[in-house]
């Protein structure tokens, strides 16, 4: 017997049974009860084949090791910096990982990373215990000067990205911003003038907003040139 | 004795009006709002965050702590006294007790999760309320939860059996009993079950029915209220 009480893409809550059929195999965001599907957190429903996921629409960001994200530096130890990346434990960068360059043994480590400083970086190993290690070698890992920060939905990276990075360029093109996304919903902005910076913004936070809207792209263009008067 | 109407014109088995809205507090990582009768209770969710003290820390999972307070001017007529009581850090404990077993912070070994429930206004039923305001506002938040919570104190005023009991009920002259209920709505499970007063075994079997109904009603009202914040187009 088959029988779904939900459509692709519906919003759903905690609770909420989604389907009341062994056809369908729970995924992230849903488990089984017995012979129905139930939801276990406030998200919008996808449905690839047989597979029932969720879509998260809040929720903290948990790292996982390979995800380049932005994070700000909360302190300065001895062979190491403290990084938050929005995680509810802090993750260490360690110095061997921080650059390529040589540093001398008892060197002064807030010339490469000061407090308060914001940097891109990877994460690279997360134990069972949620202690996070992260790294600065590789491309496009570097500090960030300059620009600002917003936050977004983690899950929602995706659609500030774009298929192939469609979005983000179509953003960058608009507003001439430097951008860049990290997988914990940070995201940074750059531009000479403030303007086009305030534009970014606006339309990053837009994506945020609707992300489950479909015909978001074609929004938000007209939404940037609305903006940029172009 | 007999107690032949409700003061407040209800139906026994009626709810008073609910509103929920779900967040309200901007700075928070989840809140809500609930609102049954002249009850208000406000629910602001933060973390998963660093715990402090770490000897409370688990290794396994994140923890839970709730905190209940009382505003000062909530009470109906005295000044309720500001601070933490032996009243309020109890009823901390049974909410978090209530909460946790719908809970799944697995992913967030060594750290805490913080629930702040104040009652801007109380008319007997806040546990309840707060409850309901608390896991509206963990689901806001994004945790993994199997189902949302629900609860009503349900009771026996006089000699009648009544859902949500009011202030002016709890304090009935010939007696009143008071069961405070936290149910899984769609199971029917029972995470808090409280009982202040005096019933037969038969009577507790159909409080319970009566509670499983209403804390269905509730559960509408909840799911409405979540919806209403992310289905915003």
């Amino acid at each position: 017997m088959e029988k779904i009480n939900v459509k692709d893409k519906d919003l759903v809550v905690p609770g909420e049974i989604i389907a009341e059929s062994m056809d369908y195999i729970p995924a992230a965001g849903t488990y089984r009860d017995g012979n129905s599907i139930i939801a276990s957190q406030v998200g919008i429903v996808s449905i690839e084949g047989r597979l029932v996921k969720l879509i998260p629409l809040s929720g903290r960001y948990v790292p996982r090791s390979g995800d380049t994200v932005i994070g700000k530096v909360t302190s300065v130890g001895f062979n190491n910096w403290f990084v938050d990346i929005g995680y509810a434990n802090e993750a260490v960068l360690p110095l061997k990982e921080a650059t390529s360059e040589y540093i001398d043994k008892g060197a002064d480590l807030s010339r490469y990373y000061d407090f308060g400083d914001y940097i891109a970086c990877q994460v690279i190993r997360v134990t069972r215990s949620m202690a996070i290690d992260l790294s600065m070698r590789g491309p496009g890992l570097r500090k960030l000067n300059g620009g600002k920060i917003i936050y977004i939905t983690p899950s929602k990276v995706p659609r500030v990205i774009g298929k192939q990075g469609s979005m983000i360029n179509l953003i960058k093109d608009k507003t001439g911003c430097k951008i860049s996304v990290g997988q914990n919903g940070w995201v940074w902005i750059q531009a000479d003038d403030p303007k086009s910076e305030m534009i970014a913004t606006k339309a990053v936070e837009e994506i945020n907003k609707k992300a489950q809207n479909s015909g978001l792209t074609e929004h938000i263009t007209s939404l940037l040139s609305k903006e940029t008067g172009k | 004795m007999t107690y032949e109407k409700r003061s407040d014109g209800r139906k026994f088995d009626e709810l008073r009006p609910m509103e929920a809205k779900v967040g309200v507090i901007p700075r928070a990582d989840g809140s809500a709002m609930f609102k049954t009768g002249k009850t208000i209770a406000y629910a602001a969710v933060y973390g998963p965050r660093q715990l402090h003290p770490s000897h409370m820390r688990n290794p396994e999972t994140g923890i839970l702590r709730c905190n209940y307070n009382m505003m000062s001017f909530s009470g109906s007529g005295e000044r309720v006294r500001p601070g933490p009581s032996r009243r309020s850090k109890e009823i901390g404990l049974v909410m978090e007790k209530a909460l946790l077993p719908v809970l799944d912070l697995s992913g967030f070994p060594n750290s805490v999760v913080d629930v702040f429930v104040e009652l801007l206004q109380t008319d007997a039923g806040t546990r309840c309320a707060g409850i309901t305001a608390a896991s509206l506002a963990l689901a806001d938040a994004g945790f993994m939860m199997k189902d949302l919570v629900a609860a009503v104190s349900v009771g026996k005023v006089g000699d009648k059996l009544v859902t949500d009991v009011n202030k002016e009920e709890e304090d009935f002259e010939e007696g009143a009993t008071d069961v405070p209920i936290a149910m899984l709505p769609r199971t029917g499970q029972i995470t808090l079950l409280q009982l202040d007063g005096k019933v037969s075994k038969d009577e507790l079997k159909t409080l319970l029915e009566n509670a499983k109904k209403a804390t269905k009603e509730i559960y509408e009202v909840q799911k409405q209220a979540l919806k209403e914040k992310y289905g915003a187009k």
